[in-house]
């Protein structure tokens, strides 16, 4: 299926759940927070929350930054 | 200008037992200063800057995971958490929902509650959009956060964000990343006299070491600076400069600083004279 990650076009199987994705872009290690369609899903509900065909996901983390 | 009381109950040097701590939302840091971690040629550069300006916290952004180029390292591996408290901040944000929303999200990458809150509402002078920020404000103290609103040197909107629960207020003392230093001393001693219900801080404008000094003898609680150390030539000796200057201008302030006079007043006896 069809997804939108970070605002771009991501294949992905059938019944994949956040945390495949986070496995398949190998940022397992890493700290970060994911919105699906513009809510958040805790890291808790990643093995259970179930992307489906055009769903949008935002996958963030921290840089550098002060302000601007 | 230090009225007597605050003199001595928060007067503190190497030489006095008593410690000087900036408290926020309860939390006690030591240092009053507060870092940036952007615009560093490298974060190897910064964790170095970081540990020679003797911060207690640093401000990071929240950005979008790059998934083209996954050699990208980790901030927050630069960052020891244990020794640092982390500030994530709304920069960038030009609406009040999307600062709700990136405070949200940065809420979960660390599970951190503090939000350094940024509602921006002009591109040329990232000059704050204090509606924006008031709204915002009131909806994440509702949500549990601990806000550290910037906004501009007004004393109501202080105010409004200290109504609304911001648990500290950061006024710009010049335009982000200008260097221009403190530009309104004046509304600076306003609000340092004014407001004392929170930490008082000044968010964005120091370029050298006699900026944050400057700010530090008004009598703001701390400074924040990013680009002020990453942007000059040498990032970690600037570092230890604003260190110095900090904790300069605190002493300075709690001493409280002779009246300025036209004439002059010798110190040497004017008795006891060979004739």
């Amino acid at each position: 299926m069809s997804i939108i990650v970070n605002g771009k076009e991501t294949q992905l199987p059938e019944g994949a759940a956040i945390n495949d994705l986070i496995l398949s872009l190998g940022l397992t290690a890493q700290r970060l927070a994911v919105e699906l369609n513009g809510r958040i899903v805790r890291r808790a509900d990643w093995d259970s929350t179930r992307i489906s065909e055009g769903d949008r996901v935002e996958i963030v983390h921290f840089v550098g930054g002060g302000e601007e | 200008m230090t009225d007597p009381e605050t003199r001595i109950t928060h007067r503190v040097s190497q030489y006095s037992n008593m410690t000087d701590s900036l408290i926020i939302a309860g939390r006690e840091f030591r240092s009053r200063l507060i870092l940036g971690s952007g615009k560093y040629a490298s974060f190897e550069l910064m964790a170095k800057a970081l540990e020679a300006s003797g911060t207690e916290m640093v401000t990071v952004a929240v950005r979008r995971v790059n998934l083209t180029d996954r050699s990208q390292e980790s901030l927050l591996d630069h960052i020891d958490s244990k020794k640092y408290h982390i500030l994530p901040n709304t920069a960038g944000c030009y609406s009040a929902d999307e600062a709700i929303r990136t405070a949200m999200l940065a809420r979960e990458v660390l599970d951190n509650n503090w939000i350094k809150l940024e509602v921006i509402g002009d591109e040329r002078t990232l000059f704050p959009d204090n509606q924006g920020l008031l709204e915002a404000t009131g909806k994440l103290v509702k949500e549990g956060f601990v806000v550290l609103p910037y906004f501009n040197d007004d004393l109501i909107v202080a105010r409004r964000l200290i109504d609304a629960g911001a648990a500290a207020v950061m006024p710009l003392a010049a335009p982000i990343g200008s260097g221009l230093g403190i530009q309104n001393f004046t509304n600076l001693r306003i609000l340092r006299e004014q407001v004392r219900e929170v930490p008082l801080i000044v968010d964005a404008g120091v370029g050298t070491a006699s900026d944050a000094t400057v700010a530090m003898e008004a009598g703001v609680d701390g400074v924040l600076m990013n680009t002020g150390i990453a942007g000059s030539d040498d990032p970690v000796s600037m570092a230890e400069a604003m260190n110095f200057a900090v904790r300069a201008g605190r002493l300075a302030y709690l001493a409280g600083r002779i009246p300025r006079k036209l004439y002059a007043s010798a110190s040497s006896p004017v008795t006891g004279m060979i004739e």
